[in-house]
């Protein structure tokens, strides 16, 4: 059996399992052990990709396996990952295994919430692992689904609006993108062939730039959506501050992270040519992102809002790193949507055990929480400083694969625009430093807080493998960035082939 | 060749140090994490003593040139086939110089720690913030790249901001922290852009690279050029800005005043010695990029740093919290140190100034730690920071005293301390080749000279004030280290840098110029005179002076208002007029839109859904009506 099978059949046993238990605290450790298991099992998934590429196989994609699931329309269910894709699922693995701990303490619909959360996890796997267009666009909406019911049902605030919102905004995006993937389906075959969904397939050929000029903005647009582009993002506040822990965790670290993958797989892989043509609207429009958002956190109140925003910015200099379509540049991409996403991780988790002790995200009821609750407030210094782009923690290495490729390109447009976004970390380092000063340091606002106990042992494990992530990519980056870079290598090629520039 | 790889320990013992004193250091105790704390400094310093004597004295040179030497390099980062970025140690004439100043200041400040921060609450965090200070300052002054440069750039800002917000518990120290972190931070922009520049045109980060005369960076100095100057000026005046951040000059000195917030050790160490002056040690590094590509950029290091020693002086005159009158110290003397590298030329005695700059930024190192490390010892014994609430502490703290006595005539360049020598060839190397400079220098040194014994005579002579509790000598962990620097401060002028530390790494003749040295005594003493009228006795003259030159005064007092006009721009500008427009833009202009989309649906929906109300009366009606209708338009148009 193909391992990256696993990576479905695991948290389909572990619903499973969830389901059959009668009692709380087995739900949880039943989810625990699924997604230990679903760790391991991408661990071991990164240890054989390096063996396979040091072995010297120079193939796009490894442990491919391809069922074929519906002949007429040629719809597969293809598997297959490369260097990205390895990486990305590593950084779901973990975000899950963290987000399972971090809602220890969800005593409400206890086995449901688990079952809705490991589904949306399914989702998400299922997506990376996916080449072929159509299984993948299944498993994304598998991934958007459970999110209603999670933010409508655990949640707080006005769940309800912000649940419909978040689903609705991100319903429409996803009507487009069947379009613009039927688009793609319709013009796989120019030589008569059966149409195809695989992606491999599809690359080889070149869309007719007519068709092209149609179907890129509307998967760019679609997968846009869920990357939070400027100006579809105003489900991410919303959502985010509704959402519990452990869903806000799972959708800015992982979910997000869908947009970004998609835009560069199907976007821009496939359709190099209008990409190239159009990319100018989005560099404007992620690069006013870039900005806007952290302009946006900057006076926010809300730790959830703070952090909604910033994502808008981080994961704005996502999408505009892959618009800049060269290798660094891209690579950086990957990098920072791994960086985002755990130290974004990190960040919810953190809230929501602030919150679960405090029963208040605004930041001008609390103060001085470095003295009260000195573990979590050290880790939620850490994830500031990982965010604001301090070398030695993961969000230096990727804003700095990006900022030096966005740079490479010799023409004022690209550069200024990078110049726009490169400000960005000044803007960041104010928003970061704010919350700090008023939340953690300072004399204690409040007396009822002082009593607080400081962190749980479970509370412990998902914070501090989610730190160790950060860390290990900020000390040794050259690991991951040489696995993503080789991956990113023959996309490359692909591009200047038929789109020298 | 000698062998240099052991110099990475030099970096890696001070890592190790931080993570473990992090993690540990509060289950082994403050006692073993101060001693643990300062055994890592002790060997790293000898390690970089060993390395001086085995660079200078014992490597044979090529042809009587000081060579780079790389001693350790790996590739951390890969960015494009040409740039990446390496971590290594680069082993040359101002490296060697920098790790001498920096352990040995470090060395120092350990030392003293021990006994200053005795019995504080975050002991043990506070020597691996040290240890993390070490291990960033180390890791920056040993880099052989920019980038490296960048990365320690960044590591030292943020050690200064948790050493800073060290007591972070004072919203003072919090709000100095975030200032100093923020205006670094915006001065790195420039740099950052810098760096990207340069490695642009140049396909390279490496220094050698770099500053090699014949190398890519000053090939192209009369290459593409954009509004007037060539992209390698541009990008030097981008790389100088973070320099100019670090090194608080104007207009980014806000952040050094107020940074004294932190640990008085501290200042001594970070905001004294080492970290304000890796802007120093960055135009030195890049100096003949500087020199024969950018001149245009060096222009502007030369007159930034002349402005700012002018400016900082003027206000250290009227400032009363001692830590401040030394913060301000700094700026100015950080001034002359930027101005001596922006009037040098590259290669033999043309490069006078380069020498002079690298010689002052050691002695100062060396004074200026002892001054602060003096003013630590003061505050300790009366816990007060403004000196107008001391006087006669002479018979009470005699160590203290002499030393702090032995650093202001240094840095007031009075022979035969090592400030007049390092001064004296600063104020040489001005003359040589700029005159409005020089005569800038000759002013402030009479300021200088004046304000330090200001200083002194209000906290060591002055009024008799009565203190609550008689004042003690600080113990000997503190005294100790206040005695070596002092030996430091009085022999240092003895080494002969133009044969070691020069622009081009040859040794050049140099010997003190009478002809400028003689006058700046003069002004020196007269300075110290003036302030012994002053303040020496209790007496109302800078009462008086005060009054008739209010509003000047007022103006120097209160920092040119400088603080106030960033607090505009800040909290006005950016706050209000930016960031909350914005946050309001997409409440109500952006998601108001998407929500309007949902609103218009549902109404149509609702309109549309009566359609189908479900009465059967309703449906009889529609219909009959509508065939009616029809019935009508046909008949119409059939018969008309």
């Amino acid at each position: 059996m193909n391992i990256l099978t696993f990576f479905v059949v695991i948290p389909v046993l572990t619903i499973t399992g969830i389901i059959l238990v009668k009692d709380i605290k087995r739900v949880k450790l039943v989810a625990s052990i699924g997604m230990g298991l679903q760790l391991l099992l991408a661990a071991l998934l990164v240890v054989l990709y390096i063996m396979q590429r040091r072995a010297g196989n120079t193939e796009e994609m490894l442990f491919i396996k391809d069922f074929v699931w519906f002949k007429s329309l040629n719809i597969h269910f293809a598997l297959g990952v490369d260097g990205i894709s390895v990486a990305m699922i590593a950084l779901t693995s973990v975000v899950v295994f963290a987000g399972v701990f971090a809602s220890w303490e969800m005593a409400f619909l206890t086995k449901e919430f688990f079952v809705s959360l490991i589904l949306l996890a399914t989702g998400v796997f299922g997506f990376f692992i996916s080449i072929d267009l159509f299984t993948m666009f299944l498993f994304y909406e598998l991934a958007v689904i459970p999110m209603y019911l999670l933010i409508g049902v655990w949640g707080s605030g006005p769940k309800e609006y912000s649940a419909m919102k978040l689903t609705l905004m991100l319903m429409g995006a996803s009507a487009i993108l069947f379009v613009g993937i039927l688009g793609i389906y319709f013009h796989s075959a120019p030589d008569g062939e059966p149409l195809t969904f695989n992606i491999l397939r599809i690359s080889n050929y070149v869309i007719p730039i007519q068709a092209q000029r149609v179907f890129f903005p509307m998967t760019f647009v679609g997968f846009g959506v869920l990357g939070a582009l400027f100006p579809f993002h105003t489900w991410s506040p919303d959502g985010h501050s509704s959402a519990p822990t452990a869903v806000s965790m799972l959708h800015a670290g992982v979910l997000m992270k869908l947009g970004g993958y998609g835009a560069f797989r199907v976007a821009i892989f496939l359709m190099p040519e209008a990409a190239k043509e159009m990319s100018w609207i989005f560099i404007i429009l992620t690069s006013i992102s870039v900005i806007y958002g952290a302009f946006g956190a900057m006076v926010q109140k809300d730790l959830k809002y703070i952090n909604a925003y910033s994502s808008v910015s981080h994961c704005g200099l996502v999408l505009f790193a892959i618009l800049m379509m060269n290798k660094t540049a891209m690579t950086g991409a990957v990098l920072q949507m791994i960086s985002h996403g755990l130290m974004t991780a990190l960040f919810f988790a953190l809230i929501g055990m602030i919150y679960g002790r405090t029963h208040t995200r605004l930041i001008n009821e609390m103060g001085g929480l470095m003295k009260i609750i000195p573990f979590l407030s050290v880790c939620y210094v850490i994830a500031g400083l990982a965010s604001l782009g301090l070398p030695g923690l993961s969000g230096f290495v990727a804003e700095m694969t990006i900022f030096v490729g966005a740079f490479q390109h010799p023409d004022l447009f690209h550069r200024i625009t990078t110049i726009i976004a490169i400000t960005s970390i000044v803007i960041t380092a104010v928003y970061i430093l704010r919350v700090i000063a008023i939340l953690l340091l300072g004399p204690s606002r409040d007396n009822q807080y002082e009593h607080m106990n400081d962190a749980k042992w479970y509370e412990k494990i998902s914070t501090v493998i989610l730190i160790a992530c950060v860390a290990a990519i900020g000390l040794a980056p050259f690991w991951l960035s040489s696995m993503i870079g080789t991956s990113m290598q023959p996309v490359i090629d692909k591009i200047l082939a038929v789109n020298p520039f | 060749m000698i062998n240099f790889t052991y110099t990475v320990w030099i970096l890696i013992i001070p890592f190790i140090m931080f993570i473990f004193l992090g993690l540990a250091g509060h289950k082994i105790g403050p006692k073993l994490s101060g001693l643990l704390g300062t055994g890592a400094l002790a060997v790293i310093t000898a390690l970089s003593y060993i390395t001086a004597y085995k660079y200078f004295f014992a490597t044979p040179k090529a042809g009587d040139v000081f060579k780079a030497i790389l001693a350790a390099n790996t590739t951390w980062l890969q960015f494009t086939d040409k740039l990446h970025i390496d971590i290594g140690v680069l082993v040359d004439p101002i490296s060697v110089m920098m790790l001498i100043v920096v352990t040995t200041v470090s060395f120092m400040v350990h030392i003293y720690s021990t006994g200053y921060m005795k019995g504080e609450k975050g002991y043990e965090r506070y020597f691996a913030f040290l240890s993390l200070f070490s291990f960033s300052m180390l890791g920056l002054v040993v880099a052989p790249n920019i980038f490296q440069m960048y990365i320690f750039w960044e590591l030292v800002g943020v050690s200064s901001y948790l050493l800073i917000g060290f007591y972070y518990e004072k919203p003072s120290a919090v709000a100095a922290s975030k200032k100093a972190f923020i205006v670094t931070r915006f001065a790195d922009l420039g740099f950052l852009i810098g760096i990207l520049l340069l490695s642009f045109h140049t396909k390279t980060f490496d220094f050698i690279t770099l500053t090699d005369p014949s190398g890519p960076a000053i090939a192209q100095a009369g290459g593409a050029s954009f509004l007037g100057l060539s992209v390698i000026t541009w990008s030097m005046i981008f790389v100088y800005l973070g320099g100019a951040g670090k090194s608080a000059m104007f207009p980014f000195h806000i952040w050094l005043p107020d940074a004294m917030e932190g640990p008085t050790p501290v200042s001594a160490l970070i905001h004294a010695a080492t970290m304000v002056v890796a802007g120093v040690y960055l135009v030195a590094r890049m100096f003949p990029v500087y020199s024969l590509a950018a001149p245009v950029a060096l222009k502007v290091v030369a007159y930034v740093g002349g402005f700012s020693s002018l400016f900082a002086a003027i206000i250290a005159c009227t400032q009363t919290d001692i830590k401040r009158v030394l913060a301000y110290s700094t700026i100015s003397q950080i001034g002359y140190m930027m101005l001596a590298l922006g009037v040098s030329g590259y290669g033999g005695h043309e490069g006078l100034g380069y020498m002079a700059s690298m010689f002052h930024l050691f002695t100062h190192a060396l004074f200026k730690a002892l001054l602060f490390l003096g003013a630590g010892a003061i505050i300790h014994a009366v816990h007060t920071n403004l000196m107008t609430e001391m006087g006669g502490l002479r018979k009470y703290l005699p160590i203290t005293h002499l030393t702090f006595l032995i650093a202001c005539l240094t840095i007031a360049g009075i022979p035969p301390f090592s400030g007049f020598f390092s001064k004296d060839e600063i104020l040489a190397a001005a003359f040589q080749s700029n005159k409005i400079l020089f005569a800038v220098e000759y002013a402030v040194a009479g300021l200088t000279a004046f304000y330090m014994f200001r200083l002194y005579f209000n906290i060591f002579w002055g009024k008799e004030t009565q203190y609550q509790h008689t004042p003690h000598e600080a113990p000997f962990s503190m005294t100790i280290p206040l005695i070596i620097l002092a030996l430091g401060a009085v022999f240092a002028g003895w080494i002969p840098f133009n044969k070691l530390v020069t622009s081009d790494g040859q040794a050049f003749e140099s010997s003190i110029e009478w002809g400028v040295a003689i006058p700046s005594i003069l002004i020196g003493v007269l300075g110290i005179f003036v302030a012994m009228v002053m303040y020496r006795k209790e007496n109302n003259i800078p009462e008086r002076l005060a009054a008739t030159f209010k509003n000047t005064y007022k103006l120097a007092y209160h920092k040119f208002y400088i603080d106030e006009f960033y607090l505009f721009v800040t909290k006005k500008i950016i706050f209000r007029y930016i960031s909350e427009p914005i946050a309001w833009f997409d409440r109500h202009i952006i998601d108001g839109t998407m929500n309007s989309i949902a609103t218009v649906t549902q109404v149509v929906s609702f309109r549309i859904r009566k359609f189908q109300s479900g009465q059967l009366q309703q449906y009889a009606f529609v219909f009959i009506s509508g065939a009616v209708l029809l019935a009508v338009l046909m008949i119409y148009i059939w018969y008309w």
